[in-house]
């Protein structure tokens, strides 16, 4: 099974000057099964992005490990894909090539690449935007693109880093319920950062609440809004007095943290 | 065609200005009506402000052409095309009198009596204060002060009118009637004087190199013409007339006398060299000024009173005789005129260093034609053609010669019978050396050919090597500490203040241009694909890593695209600055290129062929530039998109 432990998995950052120490990451231990769906929250500064690109093997651990399917993640790979806050996308290739630009990398035969972006060009919803260049789509179409692109080289893990920060309210929304889909249809474990507590609330079947200094899990939580997302509307289930309750208490627990980091500065 | 063209370019120039002013006016109108249209839709600041106008560029380009030709005399030429050889008999006059003037406080602010009087006098003054007491003795002394006080005599004789004699008192009165004459003939006008066929015959204003005819081709032309040979006898009269009496000639022997006795005394002294040195140097200044007083050039200012008046009278006639022409002159003419040197009228102010738009042309033309045999090119060569050349060359060019000195074999030697039979090694040796038949190709050729060639092989040169270098330096942190300093200490100095090195070390053909180009091409490759490769997001990166890329494919998909914006810049940019670089470089040495015509042009003053050098390049920066914004709009459309 190709799950995704982390074990004391733990990050100082040391100024190459100064010598300082940040201790970003301490001790963090979880298991996520494959196919479930994580979101992390948490004030700014707590580690969740660190914590993420020790993931993706951006960077290296100080201490700890994290494994995917028992091996050690030691840098970047396949199996565990990347979208980011701005897509990142290769604004000289047009859409088609952006999506399949990691099978051209390991030299797939172009008639093959042509069907698959072609399906997967269908289930973001961008049929027909093969040609058109990317800088020419809305940000909500680039962040459809760079899902393409990741989920195109079928990785066991998709890791999302503030995926959707940057969309305007009504796209969020519509983009919250492709997630969702494409969680459901494809049974990927997907990893979600977000700053936004209803976010985190529908796209996170599993939620950390990270604290920071050092960053750490401060509380988890299973919730049962994502699986309800699958069926029902998500207007519905944020009128759901159950979701407010939890929003709430997020939002009191976040906001005491940054109290506390603004008293202590 | 191009014959009668070139013979016609004034009537040509006629017609063109009166489009160009038409165009101008028009311009403005449109222009006015335009503003009104969108004066209520736009604030002051608004961007949209500065779109379009392009009948603004029409009255900007218009207003410069009219500025041009009013300025090079293009237009006085085309609507007043004898104007300037009527100027040119005018001048002749001019430069008839000339001497006569000079002598006159016409000509400069002070009689030449006054002037040479006045100076000698203040120089005497300072001798005599300078006088050495101890080189000379008290006697030789005394009589220095004597010859110091002689000298001043003279002027004062000369000075006094009453020491005139009657003789050169009556050459004076008759040159001043003979002026006052041709004053008169001047005042009766042409009469029925006819221009000679040979001056008919004279090609026209502007068609050849010695710019206006000068045999008179008016009758008002022939009345200053003649006038001129009149006024040149007089002046050569007036030259000879000397104020000589005998009081001042016995002065001058006796004066001739002591100086000598002195000289001969320092000549025979047996003094030592420092004081010989001084003594004679004393003399020698006392005898300079003596001679130029001993000739009889200081006349008393009141004998002059009737030349003076006489040539007031002269220039008044002759200004009434120019008539309608003086206007002219003073409107379409604008500088100095035209001035009478010894053999040849010239044009002064402006159009003496602005030649005439259709000149320019023509110059152009005559330039560009290929056909070499009938003085087409320059210099044996022509401007932009084509020509059949050797593939030899070619590889002789890549292939060096020393793959055949390293190839295995010794080169043939000649056999018992004195003949040579070439082996494999002679064979390469010849086609490395490019002495092989190998067909023919054709080729551009001419002078701005080798000029574009020069750029481009080192412009190739510099974005083949600069690039990926440029590249690595914004991915490695050794390339970038490596290359670094390496590329700031040479990229700093100016390339011209590396031309005079390399040129003599590469030699003045083809090499070392390009490689001071290359020079200053890879710097600035290197500097701008730097900057792209290190500009590049790190999530794209990151993305890429994610995507299963190696570094390689990275490199060549991800950095080098995301940087081939800054690149594109960079080679606009070099363009410019080699082809700026290279103009400089052909002017210090070589036999072809543009800057070569235009050193050789420097030299000889040939303005006209200056100019056409200067739009030539103009154009072709211009050219270059178009071509870089087409390719960089064309090739990278997502820039400041991304």
């Amino acid at each position: 099974m190709a799950d995704l432990v982390c074990e004391n998995l733990s990050m100082t950052f040391t100024n190459p000057q100064t010598g300082a120490a940040v201790n970003a990451l301490k001790d963090i231990n979880f298991t996520l099964k494959k196919g479930e769906l994580l979101s992390v929250l948490g004030p700014s500064g707590c580690g969740k992005t660190t914590l993420l690109n020790l993931i993706a093997g951006f960077i290296n651990a100080t201490d700890g490990a994290a494994k995917l399917g028992g091996k050690v993640i030691e840098g970047p790979g396949v199996e565990r894909g990347m979208v980011f806050q701005q897509g990142a996308l290769f604004e000289w290739l047009p859409v088609s090539r952006n999506v399949d630009f990691g099978l051209r990398m390991k030299n797939n035969d172009p008639a093959e690449n042509e069907k698959l972006v072609e399906k997967w060009l269908d289930i973001v919803g961008l049929q027909g935007f093969g040609d058109t260049p990317t800088y020419q789509l809305s940000g909500g179409m680039q962040q459809r693109v760079a899902l393409a692109r990741c989920l195109i080289n079928d990785p066991d893990v998709i890791l999302m880093d503030e995926p959707l920060g940057a969309l305007d309210a009504l796209t969020r929304e519509k983009m919250q319920s492709l997630v969702l889909e494409l969680w459901k249809e494809t049974g990927k474990t997907i990893m979600i950062i977000t700053h936004s507590v209803e976010e985190a609330l529908l796209l996170g079947e599993r939620l950390f609440v990270m604290a920071p200094r050092p960053g750490r899990v401060h509380k988890e939580y299973r919730l049962p809004f994502a699986e309800r997302g699958l069926t029902e509307s998500l207007r519905e289930i944020k009128k759901d007095p159950k979701f407010s309750e939890v929003r709430e208490e997020i939002l009191t627990m976040i906001w005491n943290m940054e109290e506390e980091i603004m008293g202590r500065v | 065609m191009f014959e009668w063209m070139s013979d016609n370019r004034a009537s040509i120039a006629a017609v063109l200005i009166i489009l160009i002013f038409i165009a101008f006016v028009w311009s403005i109108v449109v222009g006015r009506r335009q503003a009104r249209l969108t004066a209520n839709d736009e604030v002051f600041g608004d961007p949209v402000r500065t779109k379009g106008g392009w009948y603004w560029a029409v009255t900007g380009v218009s207003a410069l052409l009219l500025v041009w030709f009013y300025f090079s005399w293009g237009l006085g030429r085309a609507y007043f095309p004898d104007a300037a050889n009527e100027m040119c008999q005018c001048a002749k006059l001019e430069e008839a009198v000339s001497p006569i003037k000079a002598a006159l406080p016409i000509g400069s602010r002070y009689y030449k009596s006054t002037l040479l009087a006045s100076r000698n006098s203040a120089q005497l003054d300072d001798l005599l204060g300078k006088l050495p007491g101890t080189v000379f003795t008290d006697a030789e002394k005394a009589e220095l002060e004597e010859i110091i006080n002689q000298i001043r005599d003279l002027i004062a004789n000369s000075s006094n009118p009453e020491n005139m004699v009657q003789e050169t008192r009556d050459e004076l009165v008759g040159l001043a009637a003979r002026l006052d004459d041709v004053s008169v003939t001047l005042d009766a006008g042409p009469g029925d004087m006819t221009p000679t066929s040979e001056a008919l015959a004279q090609p026209r204003w502007g068609t050849t190199f010695t710019e206006i005819p000068i045999l008179p081709i008016t009758s008002r032309g022939m009345l200053f013409d003649s006038a001129s040979v009149e006024a040149a006898e007089i002046a050569s009269a007036f030259n000879k007339v000397r104020n000589r009496f005998p009081e001042n000639d016995q002065l001058i022997e006796g004066i001739k006398a002591r100086i000598n006795a002195l000289k001969a005394t320092n000549a025979a002294g047996t003094f030592d060299e420092k004081v010989a040195e001084e003594r004679v140097d004393y003399v020698k200044a006392v005898e300079r000024i003596f001679k130029r007083l001993d000739d009889g050039l200081i006349f008393p200012a009141a004998a002059l009173q009737d030349i003076n008046t006489a040539i007031s009278g002269l220039d008044g006639a002759a200004s009434r005789a120019k008539g309608g022409l003086r206007a002219v002159d003073a409107v379409f003419f604008p500088g100095a005129g035209i001035v009478k040197s010894k053999t040849q009228c010239t044009e002064q102010g402006s159009a003496r260093w602005l030649p005439k738009p259709t000149d320019v042309v023509a110059t152009f033309a005559r330039l560009a034609n290929p056909d070499l045999e009938n003085g087409g090119g320059y210099r044996g060569f022509p401007l932009l053609w084509w020509d059949w050349m050797p593939v030899s060359g070619y590889v002789a060019f890549f292939i060096p010669d020393w793959i055949a000195d390293v190839w295995p074999g010794e080169y043939a030697s000649h056999g018992p019978d004195g003949t040579i039979t070439p082996n494999f090694k002679d064979k390469l040796l010849a086609f490395a050396q490019g002495d092989v038949n190998l067909g023919y190709v054709p080729m551009l050729d001419g002078h701005i050919w080798d000029s574009l060639f020069r750029v481009i092989v080192a412009l190739a040169l510099g974005i083949f090597l600069g690039v990926p270098l440029g590249l690595f330096m914004g991915v490695s942190r050794f390339f970038k500490s490596f290359f670094d300093p390496l590329i700031e200490l040479y990229r700093p100095v100016p390339p011209l203040a590396w031309a005079p090195l390399i040129l003599t070390i590469f030699g003045i053909q083809d090499d070392g241009k390009i490689f001071l180009l290359f020079m200053v091409a890879f710097a600035i490759m290197v500097i701008s694909a730097r900057t792209g490769a290190s500009g590049v997001q790190l999530s794209k990166i990151r993305a890429s890593h994610s995507l299963g890329a190696s570094d390689r494919q990275i490199m060549w998909n991800v950095i080098l695209p995301n940087a081939l914006p800054e690149i594109l810049t960079g080679i606009r940019i070099a363009v410019g600055v080699c082809w700026g670089t290279l103009v400089a470089a052909e002017m210090l040495a070589g036999t072809t290129g543009v800057g070569f015509i235009e050193n050789i042009a420097r030299t000889v003053s040939d303005y006209e062929l200056i100019w056409v050098t200067i739009l030539i390049m103009g154009i072709l920066g211009l050219v270059f530039d178009l071509v870089m914004r087409w390719i960089i709009k064309k090739t990278i459309p997502w820039r400041g998109m991304g």
